[in-house]
């Protein structure tokens, strides 16, 4: 098992080097004034040219990039240039709020998708298995940032169940001692209870939508993945030695079944890290994701590209889990290691 | 009980004793599977009864309908297909009609089913201990407390070696023979009355082959279980049946005691798959249907053949081919950072040191298992890929030092020319059979297309007996015999010195495979080529070559003319691989 | 079953009708994929011909009909500067296919070439693709894009390109493994033997048989391209306001929704779900006609 770990870490690394050239890449060879960006576009000449020496980007290439991951190295992601705040600080201080929004609609994603796959692969040509077909194609078309504005309006403006979408807490709260920077968790070991329920509220929400988004990708995932298993050799044999559907289904069907769903899953990441921006900035939500688009909107290119970078490297951690949950069912991918 | 089989048991393969009355009675039945076009009967009005301790065999070419009757039996049939009538009558119950809860306190505890392709019959994430523990502690056979001891118990008696150890391994750790021992240990777990092998050596060479049918006898005749073989393979059936059933086309045929069957086969059907199974002592011709002799050369033929006959043709010294063994990057990282360099551990030779001869108009056969090189040479010769080291010299050039890369555009390319082991996976999808022959002569011929194109094409399939009509069609419209002509025609379209056979009738049927054996002696008399006929039959080997080449291990084991090395084995490898095919006793 | 019998095999046709017979077969089994190619047939309409038959010039103002519900005048309603977002959103179809077709047309192009290379030649090809490839995987791909239109410049033409690199990884493996396949494929092995150098064979033996996965391909990443560009717009990249683009018009609809008024970000966002889910079908459809193994 260590050496199976020893060896996904290893091959995480091409990746997280190729990420932090990327990033590099995006700001210093592309065409336009490099200075000019991080300046942004009201800077007078000279600011930009101060701008140039303090970046060091009168320096050649290769010496550039050696600060860039030297900085990298000291966690330094450069400043803010509207509030002047590091990056890396105010990264860290958002992560968490973006990271419980992430879990909680992945979580609420695996609970419904998972079983509801595997009840339409089994109960195949069923009306289980044709609403799983339509709602999964359905759902990959949703547009998040649409899915999660009906669910406001519904929600909030119409039956007025749901507080409004503006952030994680409403205005009169305040939020629990820091212990995770999870309001849900810290309101719970602080034992307060009333924060709780208001923290769920606000998340209940945003967290629906993001949920909504990833589900298609995994049920449907899940009933292709159940129905090649169902129909394979081995599950013909264990049917043949009489064991109950339960035991197939369970120990010999689903087991197998969930490799390439825990493959997928590489992606649905891919997709809810990305649709994590968009959900934050319809509900306000105080996260990395909506940091990055206010930069965007001021032209602020030091946050983005610390943003960038630390949505890369959560991805490859998140992927190197994933690699290491394969070889925990696998152990055919633990033997390879 | 349980425990060692007394070896007198095991070792006398004596015949089955009386049986007392069925255990299993099929009457009449009829299996109908919807699919797109429609309702389609794949099983008709089969009747099939099994004695206790009787083995029955059912033979059939592929889509005869074998597998679904046993699968029916079982009641494993996938959801698309269903009972139309009959009754199937197991011990006094009528499983036709059985409730699915019945049938599956009845599925491995009293009937028990070893499938194909043994590796994908077992759940490649479970440890195959587990797997046999499962089914004993379903069927209430063991208690968890003592399911390990049981289940090396049964290993042992599949002849498991380190019962042990293997308890905890995963089928990707076993060997296709070791699995398939596991596959028939969860089978007997239970000690079934009935066993259903559904062609259980498919894809197993043929020493492992006969290990594993020998052991699946000794067991259950040592239980005094009744066994269903279903097999495509006739000299199987009469090797271990005592009852053999023909089908065709989802019926039964013919049904009789296994030795009556072939010394008196009563069917035309039975008849013609008889003469088609490649057996000791006989020919070519006797493969094909009494009467059907394959035409009569075309006038003007056999001009080539006297040309140079008995020259060298091809002359192979001292071939090796080295791959680097799986793990071996690991070994070269290690050279890279000073460690000792490793020597021979990280090599694999899959040829070593092979030298051999075709003459001009010889076919020569290289018969071994899997893995013993054969088809690596063939495909170094046929330069496709190049060899480590060796010389490889063709009607006296030098082919061997011209790398394969260059080789598509060197002249003597069209002189040596190749028929695939899978009809249809060497032919384009996207192309038409004529399209397909055609395209040696657009590349290498010189010619382009229209009507002179068009005639040479309809006169290599006439000479392969593909009929006309069929030349605009795609390969998924052809039968297997039919793309297997297409193949052919396309290697003969150079008139080329060399034809190398790489499995050619592997895929196919064998009333079809002894048609296609016809063709191509009727070709190489016509034609004058040589043949190098790669193959893991022997007997199919000794109907159309001169001389065999037995490998092994990347080596040459045995060379000689075929007849001497079938009848009079010198080499002791040789005299199992011949001792171990099964062969109808005629 | 290498071996049809020989009963069942003879279907004399050509190519071509044989195809269209079996997709009249699978449209007339599967209506779903038969509406997906009504939808689609609605969205090139709109795109080609709407620009001329709407009802209001998409960009006039009027400030009088500001924010008024949908009515006989105005199908979908007015937006807060009064616009007609029926109108709006008919138009803004044109831009939003046009850079998802562009940007599909680009990566098709270019990850199918190169994935084919790469399965197809193998060694150091392979791995310098592939290296690539998984650089671009290494990051969650809508970050992705955002980073390289903040970096090249916030305009439309970059959006395509952005669009079209983080797809790159999705046709190289399938382009690849799809050439990978058949690289020791006894055709092509077969071509080989006749004459055919490396590239011809690339080109004549693997390309033909590629295609029709690759198209199943980009139907369904044309979907992808859709929501991705709308969502980029979303969040203030690219397409600017005033121009009629679906992402944008969710995004001005937005601040409106929580006072109640849902008709202008309703209608665009129906119009994007619109747009993506029939490709998403047709994607589905069209891999029942070329791979009916692969049905799911």
């Amino acid at each position: 098992m260590l050496k199976l770990i020893g060896s996904r870490l290893a091959t995480a690394v091409p990746s997280l080097i190729g990420v932090v050239i990327v990033t590099f890449l995006l700001t210093r060879v592309l065409p336009g004034d490099t200075a000019a960006y991080f300046a942004g576009p009201a800077a007078t000449p000279q600011a930009i040219a101060e701008i140039r020496t303090k970046l060091g980007l009168d320096k050649p290439l290769p010496a550039q990039f050696l600060d860039y991951v030297t900085a990298l190295a000291k966690g330094d992601l450069g400043s803010s240039l509207s509030t002047g705040q590091p990056v890396a600080t105010e990264i860290r201080n958002r992560l968490p709020a973006s990271a419980e929004l992430t879990l909680a609609g992945l979580i609420l994603a695996l609970l419904i998708a998972i079983p509801y796959g595997i009840a339409a692969a089994v109960k195949q040509g069923t009306w289980v298995d044709h609403s799983c077909r339509i709602l999964t194609t359905a759902g990959v078309s949703l547009p998040v940032f649409f899915t999660g504005l009906l669910l406001v309006y519904v929600f909030y403006f119409k039956l007025g169940w749901a507080p409004a979408p503006l952030g994680r807490l409403d205005a009169f709260a305040s939020p629990p001692p820091e212990v995770t920077g999870f309001y849900l968790i810290d309101s719970l070991i602080a034992g307060d209870f009333e924060t709780f329920r208001a923290s769920a509220a606000q998340l209940v929400i945003p967290a629906v939508t993001l949920a909504i988004f990833a589900l298609a990708p995994i049920a449907r995932m899940t009933r292709a993945s159940m129905l090649a298993v169902l129909s394979s050799e081995f599950v013909r044999t264990a049917r043949a030695a009489g064991l109950t559907p339960y035991k197939v289904i369970i120990v010999y069907a689903f087991r197998n079944a969930m490799l390439p769903v825990i493959t997928t899953l590489g992606m649905v990441f891919s997709f809810l890290l990305g649709a994590n921006v968009l959900v934050e900035k319809v509900f306000a939500w105080p996260g990395i994701g909506s940091y990055a688009v206010e930069a965007l909107i001021t032209s602020d290119f030091a946050p983005v590209q610390g943003f960038v970078l630390a949505m890369a490297v959560l991805y490859i951690v998140l992927n190197l889990l994933i690699d290491i949950a394969y070889g925990v069912i696998d152990p055919r991918a633990r033997s390879e290691a | 009980m349980h425990g060692v089989i007394d070896p007198a048991i095991a070792g006398a393969l004596a015949p089955a004793e009386a049986p007392h009355g069925p255990l299993l009675s099929v009457r009449d039945l009829t299996v109908e599977f919807s699919t797109r076009k429609g309702i389609v009967q794949a099983v008709k009005n089969v009747d099939l009864t099994v004695a206790k301790g009787e083995t029955v065999g059912i033979v059939g070419e592929s889509g005869s309908g074998k597998s679904v009757t046993s699968y029916t039996v079982m009641r494993i049939l996938d959801r698309a297909g269903r009972i139309a009538e009959g009754s199937i009558v197991f011990s006094g119950l009528d499983l036709a009609y059985a409730p699915e809860r019945q049938m599956r306190d009845l599925r491995g505890r009293e009937m028990s089913m070893i499938f194909q392709n043994p590796r994908a019959a077992l759940n490649p994430i479970r440890k195959v201990g587990h797997q046999i523990g499962d089914v004993l502690l379903h069927h209430l056979q063991a208690q968890p407390s003592n399911v390990k001891e049981k289940v090396i118990d049964i290993l042992n008696q599949v002849r498991i070696a380190r019962p042990e150890e293997r308890y905890h391994a995963y089928p990707f750790e076993l060997s296709g023979g070791m699995c398939q021992r596991i596959v028939i240990a969860l089978a007997l777990a239970c000690r079934p009355q009935l066993m259903i092998a559904d062609e259980p050596t498919t894809g197993l060479d043929v020493t492992t082959q006969k290990a594993v049918m020998d052991l699946v006898t000794e067991l259950t005749r040592a239980r005094g279980m009744s066994t269903i073989l279903i097999t495509h393979d006739l000299g199987l059936a009469a090797t271990y049946c005592d009852t053999v059933m023909v089908m065709e086309k989802g019926r039964v045929v013919e049904t009789a005691p296994a030795e009556r069957i072939f010394r008196d086969p009563q069917h035309p059907y039975t008849r013609k798959l008889m003469r088609a199974t490649p057996r000791p002592g006989i020919t070519l011709r006797d493969l094909l249907p009494e009467g059907e002799a394959p035409a009569a050369p075309a006038e003007g033929a056999a001009v080539r053949a006297a040309e140079g006959a008995g020259t060298p043709l091809l002359k192979v010294e001292n071939l090796v081919k080295e791959y680097p063994r799986q793990g071996a990057p690991v070994a070269m990282l290690a050279a890279l950072f000073g460690k000792a360099p490793p020597k021979e551990d990280g090599i694999f030779r899959a040829v070593d040191g092979l030298s051999f001869e075709v003459k001009k108009g010889e076919s020569v056969g290289l018969v071994g298992e899997s893995g013993c090189g054969k088809s690596t040479t063939s495909t170094i010769v046929m330069r496709l890929i190049d060899a480590s080291s060796g010389k490889i010299t063709f009607d006296g050039a030098d082919i061997g030092a011209i790398p394969a890369k260059e080789f598509a555009h060197h002249p003597i390319r069209k002189r040596i020319q190749m028929v695939f082991q899978d009809p249809t996976e060497s032919l384009n999808p996207r192309y038409t059979a004529s399209r397909a022959i055609a395209d040696p002569l657009l590349r290498m011929a010189g010619m382009s297309g229209g009507a002179k194109l068009r005639a040479k094409v309809e006169e290599l399939a006439a000479m392969v007996g593909l009929p006309g009509d069929l030349l605009d069609r795609f390969p998924h419209q052809l039968s297997g015999g039919q793309k297997a002509r297409v193949g052919i025609a396309r290697a003969i379209a150079l008139n080329p010195d060399l034809v190398i056979l790489d499995e050619p009738t592997a895929a196919l049927d064998v009333s079809v495979q002894a048609v296609v054996l016809n063709l191509l002696e009727e070709l190489k008399q016509t034609l004058g080529m040589s043949y190098l006929f790669v193959s893991h039959d022997l007997h199919v080997v000794k109907l159309l070559c001169d001389r065999v080449i037995v490998m092994r291990h990347g080596r040459m084991v045995e060379e000689g003319a075929s007849d001497q090395v079938l009848e009079a084995p010198k080499d002791a490898y040789t005299r199992e691989l011949i001792a171990a095919i099964p062969h109808p006793p005629v | 079953m290498t071996l049809a019998n020989p009963a069942d095999a003879p279907r004399p046709a050509s190519g071509l009708a044989a195809t269209l017979r079996h997709a009249h077969y699978v449209i007339s089994d599967n209506p779903v994929t038969g509406l997906a190619f009504g939808m689609f047939l609605i969205l090139v309409v709109s795109a080609l011909i709407g620009p001329f038959v709407v009802p209001y010039d998409p960009l006039a103002s009027n400030t009088a009909m500001a924010l008024s519900p949908p009515s006989t005048a105005h199908w979908f309603g007015t937006d807060q500067l009064g616009r007609d977002i029926f109108s709006r959103v008919i138009v803004a179809t044109g831009l939003d296919m046009g850079i998802a077709i562009c940007s599909v047309a680009l990566v098709f192009a270019a990850g199918g070439i190169a994935g084919i290379a790469s399965g197809f030649f193998g060694g150091w090809t392979d791995r310098i693709i592939g290296r690539i490839s998984d650089t671009i995987m290494a990051f969650p791909l809508f970050v992705l894009a955002m980073g390289i239109v903040a970096a090249l410049g916030n305009t439309v033409t970059n959006i395509v390109i952005a669009t079209a690199i983080i797809n790159f990884p999705l046709y190289v493996r399938v382009a690849r493994s799809e050439a990978a396949i058949r690289r020791q494929a006894g055709f092509v092995q077969a071509a080989r033997l006749t004459g055919n150098g490396e590239w011809r064979i690339l080109l004549t033996q693997i390309l033909p048989n590629i295609m029709p996965i690759m198209m199943v391909q980009m139907s369904l990443t044309m979907g992808y391209a859709i929501l991705n560009a709308a969502g980029l717009s979303f969040i203030g990249l690219g397409v600017r306001p005033p121009t009629p683009e679906w992402g944008i018009m969710v995004a001005e609809g937005a601040t409106y929704i929580i006072s109640g008024e849902w008709w202008i970000a309703l209608f665009p966002g129906l119009a994007l779900m619109f747009a993506v889910f029939c490709f998403n079908l047709l994607g589905d459809g069209l891999r029942d006609i070329v791979d009916p193994q692969r049905r799911t």
